[in-house]
């Protein structure tokens, strides 16, 4: 019986699709490219865009901070006027600004125009050093606001009261204890766990808030961009290296209770193995969240390659279902760096029984 | 492949952000949640330990009650026995020391009565042998009208005597 509803709904959504797949596709398929579309949404930017009205773009205008030979040049991204094809010149200070595929680029001296060349490769700019609040600094600067919210109240709770708190209070001392008990003590031991409980918790909860922030509407994709995983990476791979026992390190360069000539293999493979274990958190981090971003972007394409609002039957629910889904790998992808963090560093601060 | 390269200003900020977050956090979140927690936990155990020295105390003084309830009643018991013991030792003693009164009243009734009876004897001896010498004399008197009826009479009496 529950079946009927579904499947005259299914029958009309078929009928909707042939009907109008047609009288569409033609003058719109040419107008939508899908990779365009996911990487502008995946990519940083200058502007945070958050939709169009009509023809006018609604977005926050945030500071643009290059520096090139010459000094400082610093105005708001609303003066590239939401122009990427680099046609835009802003000029500061003598210098002319452009913006092409959202990278600022400092034309030549005498150039007016940005001109490429075979490669499509702008020929008379550099890129300057850019120190922009772009979307995605401004997206982890509103994490880190969120977080400064969140729990310096829950510390005030500890000074009013030993008992347990309450609501929100709750939830996130429950998380602080998972963090300690399932990922710190267990990974690092208990003698030394208590020096990297800060590392620790920071990460977790920033990966986590930026992670569930990502996913609202017209958010940045923070946690998914390369730049910000190896930011994280490196601090972890900087506790590993000055925390590390001698232990640890005799292990990398000169393994006991092996032979010579083995030791001397193994020394740069261990060597290596130092850095890929960090560089392995940055690829997982960064490859899940835009992967997650690139599945949802991507069913909602559906609907504009097929040019069918038909589809929308079946691609929203789909894209609802994987954003539920990310929901859960915001959590888990959090819980996996920081797991893996305090592991690696566990291994680095292990005093091992001599054998 | 701009999507893999990493761009400076945006590592810049995060590792700038993330480590200032870090102490920050430390400072005004960790180290007081941490502290708080363990110190509530510590509490926990303490007061979970509290209690159970208290269950023992209690036990123990449960104990010491029924110990003391034991003693008492022993006690009790024992003043009971003692209690009767010596009503009997008192009965026993009152009878005896009636008992010897009784006997020894007897005998100085009976040393009395002895006395008076040989009093009375003594008495009743020599009314006897007044009696016995009126009338012996008024039996001589009247029959000793000669010689042998004085020697008759006279040995005959004698006789009588010796038989008192």
């Amino acid at each position: 019986m529950l079946t009927r509803p579904f499947s005259s709904l299914f029958l009309l959504m078929a009928m909707f699709f042939l009907s109008t797949s047609n009288t569409l596709a033609n003058d719109q398929l040419d107008e939508f490219n899908p990779t365009d579309m996911i990487m502008h949404h995946i990519q940083d930017s200058y502007d945070w865009h958050f939709f169009d009205i009509g023809e006018t773009p609604v977005s926050l205008s945030l500071p643009v901070l290059l520096k090139t030979d010459k000094g400082w040049i610093t105005f708001m991204s609303s003066e590239f006027h939401h122009d990427t094809e680099g046609e835009y010149v802003v000029e500061k200070n003598g210098q002319k600004v452009v913006n092409y595929h959202e990278k600022a680029y400092v034309l030549n001296e005498g150039e007016s125009t940005l001109k490429f060349d075979a490669n499509h490769y702008p020929e008379n700019a550099i890129r300057p050093i850019d120190l922009s609040i772009t979307k995605n600094v401004a997206a982890i600067f509103l994490s880190v606001m969120v977080l400064l919210l969140m729990f310096p109240r829950l510390a005030k709770h500890y000074k009013k009261s030993n008992k347990a708190p309450k609501g929100l209070n709750n939830a996130l001392e429950t998380l602080v204890l998972f963090v300690r008990d399932e990922i710190a003590k267990p990974q690092i031991g208990e003698k030394k766990y208590m020096k990297f409980m800060p590392f620790l918790l920071t990460v977790f909860f920033f990966i986590w808030v930026t992670n569930l922030l990502g996913l609202l509407p017209g958010a940045a994709n923070v946690t998914g961009s390369i730049s910000v995983t190896v930011a994280l990476g490196l601090i972890t791979l900087i506790l590993m290296i000055f925390n590390g026992s001698k232990d640890y390190w005799q292990h990398i360069f000169w393994m006991p209770g092996v032979p010579v000539p083995v030791r001397i293999i193994l020394a740069p493979i261990e060597l290596v193995g130092l850095f890929i274990k960090p560089i392995a958190l940055m690829i997982r981090l960064f490859a899940n969240i835009t992967a997650g971003h690139i599945i949802i972007l991507s069913l909602i394409g559906l609907i504009f390659i097929l040019s069918s609002a038909g589809v929308a039957f079946i691609s929203v629910p789909f894209a609802l279902f994987i954003s539920v889904l990310e929901l859960l790998v915001a959590f888990l992808q959090a819980f996996i760096f920081t797991m893996l963090s305090a592991l690696f560093i566990g291994m680095a601060v292990e005093e091992h029984e001599h054998h | 492949m701009d999507l893999v390269k990493p761009e400076f200003g945006l590592f810049f900020w995060q590792l700038i952000t993330i480590i200032i977050l870090i102490f920050l956090l430390a400072k005004f979140a960790w180290n007081p949640i941490l502290k708080g927690i363990k110190d509530r936990e510590d509490s926990i155990n303490d007061s979970l330990n509290a209690a159970e020295d208290a269950k023992k105390e209690m036990m123990h003084l449960q104990e010491k009650n029924q110990d003391m309830i034991k003693e008492a009643r022993a006690e009790r018991d024992q003043m009971l026995k003692d209690a009767q013991s010596a009503r009997k030792r008192m009965l026993e003693e009152a009878n005896s020391q009636a008992n010897e009164k009784a006997a020894q009243i007897i005998a100085k009734a009976q040393e009395t009565i002895q006395a008076d009876k040989k009093a009375a004897l003594q008495e009743i001896k020599s009314e006897v042998a007044s009696l016995s010498i009126e009338i012996a004399e008024k039996i001589i008197a009247t029959k000793l009208k000669d010689d042998k009826s004085q020697q008759d009479l006279v040995e005959r009496m004698l006789k009588d005597v010796k038989l008192n």
